[in-house]
């Protein structure tokens, strides 16, 4: 087995390390824990995807957190105003994508700072959201509590129930993988388009192509700008799903920054993933089951050690930098990443 | 050639940029509702009207211009800090530790001490973001960014485990020293004679920031290091050619952007607060940004801008009070400054460019 596959391998390994050693030593909190940690993944992986098409069109997006942000609270006050969480995210997808306009306009077309747009992007929307949100509501910057049709509800998948008889795999299928919401499973299902769009169809050929080497695509003939500019488009919706997830499924309304540092982890998956969509899968999994441990054990007891919810909260990021500093396996961004591409005359 | 006169590229594009940022800002407040012209006069009144209003904008000006300093420095060696947050958090914690367990008589003599202990905590909290960035090449914004996080989640347990007093309640250290208590402005006025900003927390180190201004200006333009640090800004081979080390320098400029940011816990931790509190920067390290972005890389330009965002904090909070516009619109402008200032600048120089083009070409007929 050559080296670069074992690394490749190593995430699923750790994950299901984790998930079975959890099940053995506490099993009734572990499918709980598990089924949690499905949910705070899905947050992770949408915005995971997001950043990942940006990211391998060569434009840098730490603004993720904000779009994030700004869709939650979108969909929020939507999916109140209309009753209807399917409205709300469609508000949600526009609101982020209005972000991800700005980032267009200043980094593709004005050749600007793509780090220091997203720095803006992330200060508009946490600004933006409380600013509106207090107008609407007078809530103090929170949007009422949604009930009902305005919040995706739980659905169970086909064969749930008359499979919870069988071992392992129906108690897989009917208590993990069955009764989340839809944006759960079409989270999951992003994974697998997103690794054929990226690797079997033009479009993931020429995007892939124009974060390594634009110029060589624009003496194709293909133009850079629109193909950085779909890039970011597809991430703002992405980043919308991601927050109308939040606000209208996993919680039943919009606080103030709910996103919670979640763009910037999801950063840190996609590095940890090495800009791949099964990797991000598998990385968005591991940090939705460190967030669940810390969430269950505040004090996780190892017996020699106890480990502080702070440390668990804060072990995304530890990796992120191990990772990054290429001690265990390296990773390598986009080439042409967070360089506005000048077209010679 | 330049394409446009100086005066043109380091005041007229700044300041079209903060007018279209502030005009923006307007447009937002109408839409809220309210009346900007009123919005602007509270601020003005609130901020500046009195030296009550002064003392808190210039205390807050004495926090972004250490964390503008931080950012400009590195920017100039073109490393992008965004990890100003952690290590200003960071620097509070050393502040805490320094007047804590050592016994400090006079705040004549804390002063310095807290100050070594401010700057090396913030410069050690660079230090590992900029070697990595030096010798491994992982991206400083993105390790500055994850050691933001950490440096939170250290020192909420810093706090709750450890420096917490028995029987508080309360996330936060125990209250320093009073002989290490830094002396306020109103105080200094006051054995002057003069009622100046009565129970407002401007301090002693709104003069060592000013003092850190200058030395920075001699650091970046009349020291071989300053130089070292510009040329490998402006190009990395250009360093190697000349014998730079780029790690080395990298290393150096990250050191001294970290430690300025570490500083600024000498003016909100032992000038302030008095006492080591969670979330002690509310957000002070992303102004900083802003803050140098604003004063285009330059330490007069920072000190003019983070009065500036003295007086917006200052001014917001009077908004909150008297009028029904939230605090947050400061957040709203903040961004505004840092999209119209940094990511949008080409937007404003472009036009200029091609008017100063086009009169030239007249003069020249």
């Amino acid at each position: 087995m050559k080296l670069g596959s074992l690394n490749e391998a190593l995430t699923p390994i750790l994950v299901l390390a984790i998930c079975v050693i959890w099940a053995m030593v506490d099993s009734g909190r572990a499918v709980q824990g598990i089924d949690s940690a499905l949910r705070l993944m899905t947050p992770l992986l949408l915005a995971c995807l997001a950043g990942l098409y940006s990211e391998r069109s060569g434009v840098f997006d730490i603004g993720l957190e904000g779009k994030m942000l700004m869709a939650a609270f979108s969909a929020a006050t939507v999916a109140y105003l209309t009753g209807s969480a399917w409205i709300g995210l469609l508000a949600g997808i526009a609101g982020s994508m209005a972000l991800s306009l700005i980032h267009g306009l200043a980094s593709i077309t004005f050749r600007g700072n793509q780090l220091i747009s997203g720095v803006a992007i992330n200060f508009l929307a946490s600004g933006l959201t409380v600013l509106l949100g207090i107008k609407i509501f007078q809530l103090g910057g929170r949007t009422p509590s949604l009930e009902g049709a305005a919040r995706f509800q739980p659905i169970e998948l086909p064969l749930a129930e008359t499979l919870r008889g069988v071992p392992v795999i129906g108690d897989l299928y009917s208590n993990l993988l069955s009764g989340h919401s839809i944006l759960v499973y079409i989270a999951l299902l992003l994974v697998p388009l997103t690794w054929w769009v990226l690797n079997r169809t033009r479009f993931g050929l020429r995007l892939r192509a124009v974060g390594e080497n634009p110029a060589s695509v624009d003496t194709a003939g293909v133009s850079v700008t629109r193909l950085r500019h779909a890039a970011i488009a597809i991430c703002g919706v992405l980043c919308g799903i991601a927050g109308a997830y939040l606000a209208t499924s996993l919680s039943a309304g919009f606080v103030k920054e709910m996103t919670a540092g979640r763009g910037f982890i999801a950063l840190a998956a996609l590095i940890f993933a090495k800009w791949r969509p099964w990797s991000a899968l598998f990385a968005t999994f591991l940090f939705g089951l460190l967030e669940a441990i810390a969430n269950q054990y505040p004090n996780l007891d190892l017996g020699f050690i106890t480990i502080p919810s702070m440390f668990m909260n804060a072990l995304p990021y530890i990796l992120t930098v191990i990772i990054l500093a290429g001690f265990v396996g390296r990773a390598i961004p986009p080439r042409a990443g967070g360089e506005p591409y000048v077209k010679e005359r | 050639m330049d394409k446009m006169p100086k005066w043109a590229d380091v005041i007229l594009t700044p300041l079209i940029s903060v007018l279209l940022a502030f005009a923006i800002s307007a447009l937002v407040i109408l839409a809220i509702g309210e009346n900007p012209w009123m919005a602007l006069k509270t601020m003005v009144t609130g901020a500046l009207g009195s030296s009550y209003g002064w003392g808190f904008t210039l205390y807050y000006a004495t926090n972004f211009i250490f964390t503008g300093l931080a950012v400009m420095v590195a920017y100039h060696a073109s490393l992008f800090n965004i990890g100003g947050e952690g290590q200003a958090a960071m620097g509070g914690l050393g502040v805490a530790l320094v007047l804590l367990y050592l016994p400090l008589p006079h705040w004549l003599i804390a002063l310095p001490v807290a100050m070594i202990g401010a700057a090396a905590f913030g410069a050690a909290w660079a230090f590992i973001p900029a070697w990595l960035q030096a010798k491994r090449g992982s991206h400083i914004v993105i390790t500055t960014i994850m050691f933001n996080f950490i440096a939170a989640a250290l020192l909420n347990y810093v706090l709750v485990n450890l420096l917490r007093p028995v029987g508080s309640m309360d996330p936060a250290s125990a209250r320093f020293p009073d002989a290490t208590h830094l002396p306020k402005i109103t105080d200094l006025a006051a054995t002057f004679g003069m009622t100046w900003g009565e129970h407002t927390p401007v301090n002693v180190t709104f003069f060592i920031a000013v003092l850190a201004c200058f030395l920075t200006w001699l650091l970046i333009w009349r020291t071989r290091l300053g130089y070292e640090i510009r040329v490998l800004g402006r190009s990395e081979p250009g360093a190697l050619y000349a014998g730079i080390s780029p790690v080395k320098i990298t290393v150096l400029a990250m050191l001294i952007s970290g430690g300025f940011a570490g500083l600024m816990a000498i003016n909100n931790v032992m000038g302030e607060s008095e006492r080591l509190v969670l979330n002690a920067v509310e957000g002070a390290g992303f102004i900083g940004i802003a803050v140098a972005l604003m004063g285009r890389n330059h330490p007069f330009g920072v000190f003019l801008a983070a009065l500036l965002f003295g007086f917006l904090y200052q001014g917001g909070g009077e908004l909150a009070l008297w009028t029904s516009i939230p605090r947050e619109l400061i957040i709203v402008i903040q961004a505004l400054v840092i999209l119209f200032t940094g990511a949008l600048d080409n937007m404003v120089r472009m036009p200029l460019e091609r008017m100063f083009l086009s009169m030239r070409k007249r003069g020249d007929a």
